[in-house]
C-alpha cells in the first residue's frame, strides 16, 4: 500500500465499511470467522481453520470467505467461530473442532440449520456499529 | 430451505439449568399443534451465562431474550411471538434500574457487557490494515491532524472522558499528558507498557493480538499532543504472537503513511519501536521499564520527577498502559461526552477482566465501571462450577486482596476496591470456591513477589522474604500468635518505605486474607488446622478400613506407590511417604479415602 491521503483514507473507510459489515441485509456472500488468539490458537483454531478450508473444498464451495480475527474473550469456549450465511441469522459457534467444523459446512452453510449444542452469545453489542 | 425463526434454548451438555429439557420437550410439542414444525429449529445451545435466570430462550432473528422460562410458558411463545410476531414481555430480560449502567445511545445491555477497549477484537483480520480503517480506525488520528484539533483540544476532550490509566494506580490520562505538553524540551517519547505482569491477567495480550492498530493510532495522537516524535512499546518477550501482529501493524501502518514522516500530509511525524521485556514484574513498573528500554537492569528508581517530565533519556515521556490507550481512538471520534456517560462518577468508562479460576465462562470480560461483583460472576461468568460455594475473588493480582461474598453487590469502580482493601489493579479476577485456602492464596502471591523483588531497597527484599516465612510456617502449622503482629509491623513498614509499587503493596494480598478470614487463618496458626484441606503440611490421608473395598485403585494412582494391599483387602498409606498430592482422594469412588 502506497502512502494515504486524507481523501484516500476516507474512500477506503467508506468501501470497505460496507465489505465488512457481515449482518448487513446487502451482504450476499458467506462469511466464516475464526478467532485466532493465543486462546483459540492453544485450543486447536488453527486445525479448525484448517477443517473449514478443506471441507469448503471438499464440498467445491468457492464463494465462502475464511477469515482469522482476534480473540473474542470466550476463552471457555474455544474456538470460536462466527459464521454468517445470507437470510440466516449470524451466529457465533463455540468448541469448534476439526469435526464441528466440517457439520458447520455441510449443516449450516449448505443445510440452512443452526448446529445444537455450539451456539453461544456474542458477549456485547457492537459500538462501532451505526456510528456516523 | 432456510427458517424463518431459529429458537435457541440453553443448556445443552453439563447445564444444571432447571428444567431445560422439558422446556424443549415443550417447545416441540408446541411448534407441533401450531404446524409450524418446519418452518422453526428448535437449537440447544452452550451456555449464556445467567444461569441464575434460567433456562434462557432467545429467538432468532429478533433476537428476542426471554430469561426464566418454564415449560409451561412454551405455548405461549410459540403462538404469541412465532406465529403473531408479538414478543412476550413478561418474559423478556428486564433491566434493572442502575446508575452505572447509563444506557449508552440503544444499546441493550442484557449482555451486562459494554466493549469499547474490546470493539475490534473477533471483529477484524489484525494483520489487515483495512479491516481496522473500516471500522473507524485512523478516525481520530484523522480528526486530529486534519480536523483542527489542537493539542490541548485533545486534552480537554480527554478531561471531559474522565479516563484514568488502566495500567494499575488509575492516574487521569489527560493530567499526565498535560504535564509532558507544558514541558519544553527537544525531544520528548510516548511509551506503551505491554509488560502485563500481573499473574492472571491477559487483557493487554489480547488488545494487541486482535486490535494492533488502536494501539498505534493512540500512541499517535499521544505523540502528537505532547509533541513527541517517537514512540516504544515495551513488550514481553512471553507475547509472540502479540508481537507479531504488532510488527506487522506498525509496518502496514507506516506504509500507508499513518506513521512516519508528515502523516497525512500535515508537518507531524511519528515513528513506533518495540522492545522486549525478559518477563520480570517489577519492569512493568514504569522507572524500572524506562530504564530497561535504555538498556540498564530493570531496577525502580525513586519519583518524583515523574517521567511525564523527566523520563527516557531524561525525557519528558508519556507511559501508558495498552488497555488505557485502547479507549483513545474512541474518546476522540465520538467525543469524551460520550465515554463520561460510561461508568460510575469518578470511574468512567469500562474495565475489561480477565475472568478465571472457579469459574463456569472463564475469559475476558469488559463492563462498565461500576458493574457489580455479582453481575460479573453470575451473569456474565455463570456462576461457580460443580455446585460450589462461591468462598472470594481475588483481584489485583499480587498487588490486591480478596472480596468476599459479602461485598457481591459493591460497584466495581477504583474507589470501592480501594475500600475494600484490594485494588482494580491491571484487571486479573481469580474466582475462588469452597475448596481454595485463603492463607494458601496468600502465599502463593507473596512467593510470586518475594521472587520478583529486584532486591534494590530493603524492605521490599528483607520484609517479603520475612513476611513470606511467617506464612510459610503458618502453613506447616509452626507459627504462634505473635506472628500476627509481626506480620502488621513488617506489611506497615514494607508500604512506608519500600522503594516502588512492587514493595508498597506486596504485603496487601497477606492484610486482605487476615481482615476477611480471621478464622481460617486463626485455625492453621491455634489448630494446626486448614479447614479447605490445602495446606499439606497440616493435612493427612488415610484410608478408613470399614469403607475400603480394596479395588486397588488408589494404589494404581499413587504416584509414589506408597499404597499398600491386595486385591479385595483393605489398602494403607504409608504416611512417611506420603506427598499428600489427593491423587487417591479423588480417586476413591467409595469415599473410603479421608482427609483431615
Ligand atoms: C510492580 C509494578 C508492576 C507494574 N506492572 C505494570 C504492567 O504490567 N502494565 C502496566 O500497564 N502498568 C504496570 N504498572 C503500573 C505502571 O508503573 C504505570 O503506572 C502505568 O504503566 C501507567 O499507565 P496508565 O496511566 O495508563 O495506567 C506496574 C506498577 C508496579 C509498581
Amino acid at each position: 500500500m502506497a502512502k494515504m491521503t486524507l481523501d484516500e483514507l476516507r474512500k477506503l473507510r467508506e468501501s470497505k465499511k460496507k465489505e465488512l459489515d457481515l449482518r448487513s441485509p446487502d451482504n450476499k456472500s458467506i462469511h466464516v470467522v475464526v478467532g485466532m488468539g493465543t486462546s483459540g490458537i492453544a485450543n486447536g483454531a488453527k486445525k479448525t481453520l484448517q477443517a473449514f478450508v478443506d471441507e469448503l473444498s471438499d464440498q467445491g464451495l468457492t464463494n465462502v470467505s475464511v477469515r482469522q480475527v482476534g480473540g473474542m474473550g470466550l476463552d471457555f469456549a474455544e474456538p470460536t467461530v462466527e459464521v454468517a450465511v445470507p437470510e440466516m441469522p449470524t451466529v457465533i459457534y463455540g468448541n469448534v473442532d476439526e469435526e464441528v467444523a466440517r457439520k458447520i459446512v455441510r449443516k449450516h452453510i449448505l443445510g440452512k440449520q443452526l448446529i445444537n449444542e455450539h451456539i453461544y452469545d456474542r458477549p456485547a453489542a457492537d459500538i462501532v456499529e451505526g456510528t456516523e | 430451505m432456510a427458517f424463518h425463526h431459529y429458537v435457541l434454548v440453553c443448556g445443552g451438555t453439563g447445564c444444571v439449568s432447571s428444567k431445560a429439557d422439558d422446556l424443549f420437550g415443550e417447545l416441540a410439542k408446541a411448534l407441533d399443534q401450531e404446524g409450524i414444525r418446519d418452518d422453526v429449529q428448535l437449537v440447544k445451545t452452550g451456555c449464556f451465562g445467567f444461569c441464575e435466570q434460567g433456562p434462557i430462550v432467545k429467538v432468532l432473528p429478533e433476537e428476542s431474550f426471554y430469561v426464566g422460562v418454564k415449560p409451561a410458558d412454551a405455548a405461549e411463545i410459540v403462538s404469541e411471538h412465532i406465529v403473531k410476531g408479538r414478543q412476550v414481555d413478561r418474559l423478556l430480560y428486564k433491566e434493572e434500574d442502575s446508575k452505572v449502567h447509563a444506557k449508552v445511545d440503544d444499546i441493550s445491555f442484557y449482555q451486562k457487557q459494554f466493549r469499547i477497549v474490546l470493539r475490534n477484537c473477533g471483529f477484524i483480520d489484525p494483520e489487515n490494515i483495512d479491516e481496522y480503517i473500516a471500522r473507524d480506525g485512523y478516525l481520530a488520528l484523522e480528526r486530529a491532524l486534519t480536523g483542527g484539533m489542537t493539542p490541548d483540544d485533545i486534552i480537554e476532550e480527554l478531561k471531559e472522558s474522565g479516563l484514568r490509566g488502566r495500567g494499575g494506580a488509575g492516574f487521569p490520562t489527560w493530567q499526565k499528558w498535560g504535564f509532558s505538553k507544558a514541558v519544553e524540551a527537544d525531544q520528548k517519547y510516548v511509551v506503551c507498557n505491554a509488560d502485563e505482569g500481573d499473574p492472571g491477567a491477559y487483557m493487554d495480550r489480547s488488545v494487541l493480538e486482535g486490535d494492533p492498530h488502536s494501539i498505534i493510532e493512540a500512541m499517535a495522537i499521544a505523540g502528537y499532543t505532547c509533541g513527541a516524535d517517537t514512540g516504544f512499546v515495551y513488550c514481553r518477550a512471553e507475547y509472540p504472537l502479540a508481537i507479531h501482529r504488532l510488527e506487522v501493524a506498525i509496518k502496514q501502518a507506516t506504509e500507508a503513511g499513518l506513521l512516519g514522516d508528515n502523516i497525512l500530509g500535515t508537518d507531524f511525524s511519528f515513528t513506533i519501536e518495540i522492545r522486549l521485556g525478559a518477563g520480570a514484574f517489577v519492569c512493568g513498573e514504569e522507572t524500572a521499564l524506562l530504564a530497561s528500554i535504555e538498556g540498564k537492569r530493570g531496577m525502580p528508581i525513586p519519583r518524583p520527577p515523574f517521567p511525564a517530565v523527566k523520563g527516557l533519556w531524561e525525557k519528558p515521556t508519556v507511559i501508558n498502559n495498552v488497555e488505557t490507550l485502547a479507549n483513545i481512538p474512541v474518546i476522540i471520534s465520538r467525543g469524551g461526552e460520550w465515554f463520561a456517560k460510561v461508568g460510575t462518577e469518578k470511574s468512567r468508562g469500562t474495565k475489561v477482566f480477565a475472568l478465571t479460576g472457579k469459574i463456569k465462562n472463564s475469559g475476558l470480560v469488559e463492563v462498565p465501571m461500576g458493574t457489580t461483583l455479582r453481575d460479573i460472576i453470575y451473569n456474565i461468568g455463570g456462576g461457580i462450577p460443580d455446585g460450589r460455594a462461591f468462598k472470594a475473588v481475588q483481584t489485583g493480582g499480587p498487588s490486591g486482596g480478596v472480596i468476599t461474598a459479602d461485598y457481591l453487590d459493591t460497584p466495581i469502580d477504583y474507589e470501592h476496591l480501594q475500600e475494600l482493601g484490594s485494588i482494580m489493579g491491571s484487571g486479573g479476577m481469580i474466582v475462588m470456591d469452597e475448596d481454595d485456602c485463603m492463607l494458601d492464596v496468600a502465599k502463593f502471591y507473596l512467593e510470586f513477589t518475594v521472587e520478583e523483588s529486584c532486591g534494590k531497597c530493603a524492605p521490599c527484599r528483607v520484609g517479603g522474604r520475612k513476611l513470606y516465612n511467617i506464612l510459610d510456617r503458618m502453613a506447616k502449622g509452626t507459627a504462634e500468635e505473635e506472628d500476627f503482629g509481626r506480620i502488621e509491623d513488617i506489611g506497615q513498614a514494607m508500604k512506608r518505605a519500600s522503594l516502588c509499587g512492587l514493595g508498597q503493596t506486596a504485603p496487601n494480598p497477606v492484610l486482605s486474607v487476615i481482615k476477611y478470614f480471621p478464622e481460617e487463618i486463626g485455625a492453621h496458626v491455634k489448630e494446626g488446622r486448614c479447614p479447605a484441606g490445602v495446606c499439606k503440611g497440616l493435612i493427612q490421608y488415610y484410608i478408613d478400613p470399614e469403607k475400603c473395598i480394596g479395588c486397588t485403585l488408589c494404589a494404581r494412582r499413587c504416584p509414589v506407590n506408597v499404597i499398600a494391599g491386595e486385591r479385595k483387602e483393605v489398602h494403607v498409606i504409608d504416611q512417611n511417604g506420603c506427598i499428600k498430592c489427593g491423587e487417591c482422594f479423588d480417586a476413591c469412588k467409595f469415599g473410603a479415602v479421608i482427609r483431615r
